[in-house]
């Protein structure tokens, strides 16, 4: 098997940001002159349900990734990474918002939202580079809870295969928000990173 | 990237554009005059750039009401040789299909696109209806892109081919091209007059019998240049193996994407025909691939049309080769196509050895479904409740509710269960009076504002006419909501972002003999469910005009203004009732192990759930 390429998948619910960050992380990759293509889920879909975005760095036509091929899942939020799980293989990394998200249907108790606990213990034995991280609590640190998608890029950029640069990120960044919320962004971009490292860099 | 880059940034950019952004470029390259459309997905994107960007080009562009008045604008607009785009989901060209037919007879003169969005996998449609068919129905070119920057390139492509052949040309895209983002550089923008003249040519442009009894062998005529163009061109082509193989695989349209990455990550020895140009069919190229090959594999997504056409030649020149595809069931027939399907097909055929099998099985969870819902503060809750409440009130169990096509089909889910019967766009009206006919149930229809102009307005004017009777209830939330908040004719506002004259929907409904018209606010709960139990009782067809501004636009606004009030709940009060959960659902209220809450960040401020807490424990935040 020959693979010239990085493949990506980020997940969540609409709403989320999940489109801004993979835009973000396009205009990076432009910023070096990679090659990217990716594909989202628009529409109907949007209306929180169930969002991914599948995205491939390198030498390929089609952006969808295989069952078992993604090389680093980025979840927003806790039960859509349990959702995407058939797109990992022992080597993806995978970063996991902690912050659940409660669909209707289990708001209006039509079922269960998993028991995490369990669900990670479970994850974590045959996907080892499993990265838990409170995006929510690293948001607010940062200033506002809308930069959750930002605050995983960031942790999203301590991942070591990851092959676009922190600068690369910060400056799609800056050309990503208007000067108001620049500053803001940037923080919580850069509080994302130091937090990945922190677990990241050891797996 | 702002939108603006797509128009000023400097040839040579390079920009990460969505097919449907990348499409628009094209236009502009193109020297494009008139576009049109009716929002839908997944084109709905075209649209919304332009919006923005139309007068700057130098292009008109208008959000029709409907699929047909943007073919005839479009088409009207390229005779007079200037050239003219419209675009449009898959199924709006079933709404087009009309002027469609007759636009193959009567050709054009200036390049004229249609672009039809298909939705294989039925992402946001009500079918995966493969619109190739209408190339070969109509008989007009057609071409499938298979990236964003060849959807740009294809429009230019196709542009040029009307104009050579004086034919309309169809681009067909599916959702993987209209919703992928991929590196797009931007080519030189050609300068057209923008401004056409209408020659008059009735034999030409007037299909009464007499003249349409020659324009159909003209067509055909036209169909044959058009082949032997596409013999020649670019956009069809030969990716041969490094060695020589037996192995020949056609690939049409977007699995093209799929074939050549499988070939490429297996390293298989196969030779790949490349079909961008599939209507029609290059036949001599296809021959002599077909000849040459004894393995041959044909990968299209959904219907199987070019392999009915690649099987017809073979049966025609008596090649023996081995044809797979759907014919014999080797690739589904249904659904987008993925690399993990084709990939395992064709390595299936072609390269047995190279399949390995994973050494970890992937745990499976039991999941909550995540559907699509009404937004926190959408209005149609709220009416939904109110109709509910109504029904209850009066004791009528085995109402029917003919739905349509937008956000509110979303109340198809419990608690509403809003939607009994949906056919296509304005089918809540013409329906209703079918069950009025046929049954003696109460039926109660939902329609939008922006489908009430699209399709609601003959059926209902039929209705009054033939006397049916039903409550319509038209959901008016000033916008096309589901496919991005477009302008229709109830908006101030048009396509090139100009002031425009509001069509009143009351005037409209009263114009056509509705005598019994009522509008509501649907955050009044009482007023909107006195009104549907006053409508229940009278005789004919009623109108509940349901009117309140989309709860997304509102809160866009409500963010820029800075915070506003939300509603919390004052657990001491709160009697556990879960009306508000059960009853009325709103995805902001949640029940934890003891507690109900309301998440903050989802709030929307609209209030209407104090109104239904039975023991006043939703209060407005201090």
């Amino acid at each position: 098997m020959n693979k010239n390429y990085l493949a990506i998948l980020i997940a969540g619910v609409g709403g989320q940001g999940i489109l801004k960050a993979g835009t973000l992380l396009g205009e990076a990759a432009l910023l070096e002159n990679k090659k990217i293509i990716s594909t989202e889920v628009h529409g109907m879909a949007q209306r929180g349900g169930s969002v991914i975005n599948e995205i491939k760095i390198g030498e390929v036509q089609s952006p969808l990734i295989n069952k078992g091929e993604a090389d680093i899942i980025l979840s927003f939020e806790p039960a859509e990474a349990l959702r995407v799980l058939d797109k990992a293989s022992p080597e993806t990394y995978l970063i996991v918002n902690t912050n659940p998200i409660i669909p209707l249907t289990v708001s209006s108790g039509l079922s269960t939202y998993p028991d995490l606990n369990l669900a990670w213990k479970i994850v974590r034995d045959i996907y080892p580079r499993l990265k838990l991280i409170n995006a929510r609590k690293i948001a607010l640190e940062a200033g506002n809870s809308i930069t959750e998608n930002v605050v995983l890029l960031g942790v999203l950029c301590s991942v070591p295969i990851f092959p676009i640069s922190t600068e690369s990120m910060m400056k799609a960044i800056e050309n990503g928000f208007p000067p108001k919320f620049r500053e803001l962004n940037l923080k919580a971009f850069n509080l994302g990173l130091e937090k990945g490292k922190e677990g990241i860099s050891l797996l | 990237m702002q939108v603006e880059d797509i128009l000023n940034q400097p040839i040579g950019s390079k920009l990460f554009l969505l097919g449907n952004e990348a499409m628009v470029r094209g236009f502009i390259e193109a020297g494009v005059s008139v576009a049109t459309t009716y929002p839908g997905t997944p084109s709905s994107e075209i649209g919304n750039v332009l919006h923005h960007l139309a007068k700057k080009a130098d292009i008109y562009f208008e959000f029709s009401v409907n699929e047909m008045a943007a073919f005839q604008i479009a088409a009207a607009a390229a005779s007079t040789g200037v050239r003219a785009v419209t675009f449009m989901k898959h199924v709006g060209l079933n709404v087009a299909a009309d002027a469609l037919m007759s636009s193959a007879y009567i050709g054009t003169r200036g390049g004229f696109l249609i672009i039809s969005a298909d939705d294989p996998s039925m992402f946001s449609s009500q079918n995966e209806q493969d619109n190739r068919y209408y190339a070969q129905f109509a008989g007009l070119p057609l071409l499938e892109p298979t990236s964003p920057a060849e959807a740009r390139d294809m429009v230019k492509y196709g542009l040029k081919l009307s104009e050579d052949l004086e034919l309309p040309v169809i681009l067909r895209t599916t959702t993987r091209v209209n919703h992928v983002r991929g590196i797009v550089v931007l080519e030189e923008i050609e300068t057209r007059p923008k401004k056409g003249y209408f020659n008059k040519n009735p034999r030409q442009f007037v299909p009464i019998p007499s003249f349409a009894f020659h324009m159909h062998p003209l067509l055909l005529q036209k169909l044959t240049s058009a082949r032997n163009i596409s013999e020649t061109s670019p956009l069809n082509r030969l990716e041969r193996a490094s060695l020589n193989t037996d192995f020949g695989l056609i690939a049409s349209g977007i699995a093209y994407n799929y074939v050549r990455d499988a070939i490429d990550k297996w390293g298989l020895n196969v030779d790949l025909l490349k079909l961008g140009f599939t209507y029609p069919l290059p036949l001599n190229l296809i021959e002599d691939f077909v000849s040459t090959h004894t393995n041959i594999i044909i990968v299209e997504e959904l219907e199987p049309l070019v392999e009915k056409e690649v099987r017809a030649l073979a049966q025609q020149n008596n090649l023996s080769s081995c044809i797979r595809g759907k014919y014999d069931n080797t690739l589904p027939r249904v659904y987008e196509y993925t690399p993990d399907i084709v990939e395992k097909i064709l390595i299936n055929l072609i390269n047995p050895d190279k399949m390995d099998n994973p050494l970890f099985q992937t745990p499976e969870f039991k999941l909550p479904n995540r559907p699509p819902v009404l937004c926190p503060g959408c209005s149609h809750r709220a009416t939904f409740y109110s109709v509910k409440r109504a029904l209850q009130e009066k004791g009528i169990k085995d109402s029917i509710f003919p739905s349509d096509i937008g956000c509110y089909t979303l109340g198809i889910q419990p608690p509403y269960h809003a939607a009994d019967y949906v056919l296509c766009m304005g089918s809540s009206v013409g329906t209703a009076g079918g069950f009025f006919r046929a049954t003696n149930q109460k039926i109660i229809s939902f329609i939008g504002d922006s489908t009430f102009y699209h399709a609601g307005i003959t059926p209902l004017l039929n209705a009054v006419h033939n006397k049916h009777q039903f409550l319509l209830i038209i959901l008016d939330n000033f916008t096309t909501a589901m496919t991005g908040h477009q302008p229709h004719p109830g908006s101030n506002i048009d396509g090139m972002g100009d002031e425009a004259p509001r069509i009143s929907l009351e005037n409209v409904v009263k114009s056509i003999g509705v005598d019994w018209i009522k509008i509501v606010d649907p955050y009044d709960l009482d007023a909107t469910s006195s009104a549907i139990k006053e409508a229940l009782d009278c005789q004919g067809v009623k109108v509940i005009i349901s009117r309140r501004a989309c709860s997304l636009l509102e809160a866009r606004n409500k963010r820029k203004r800075g915070s506003w009030k939300k509603v919390i709940i004052n657990t001491d009060i709160c009697s556990m009732c879960e009306i508000c959960i059960h009853d009325f659902a709103c995805p902001a209220i949640f029940k934890t192990k003891d507690l109900i809450q309301i998440d903050a960040s989802m709030c929307d401020g609209c209030g209407v759930c104090i109104n239904i807490c039975p023991v006043e424990a939703m209060v407005w935040e201090e």
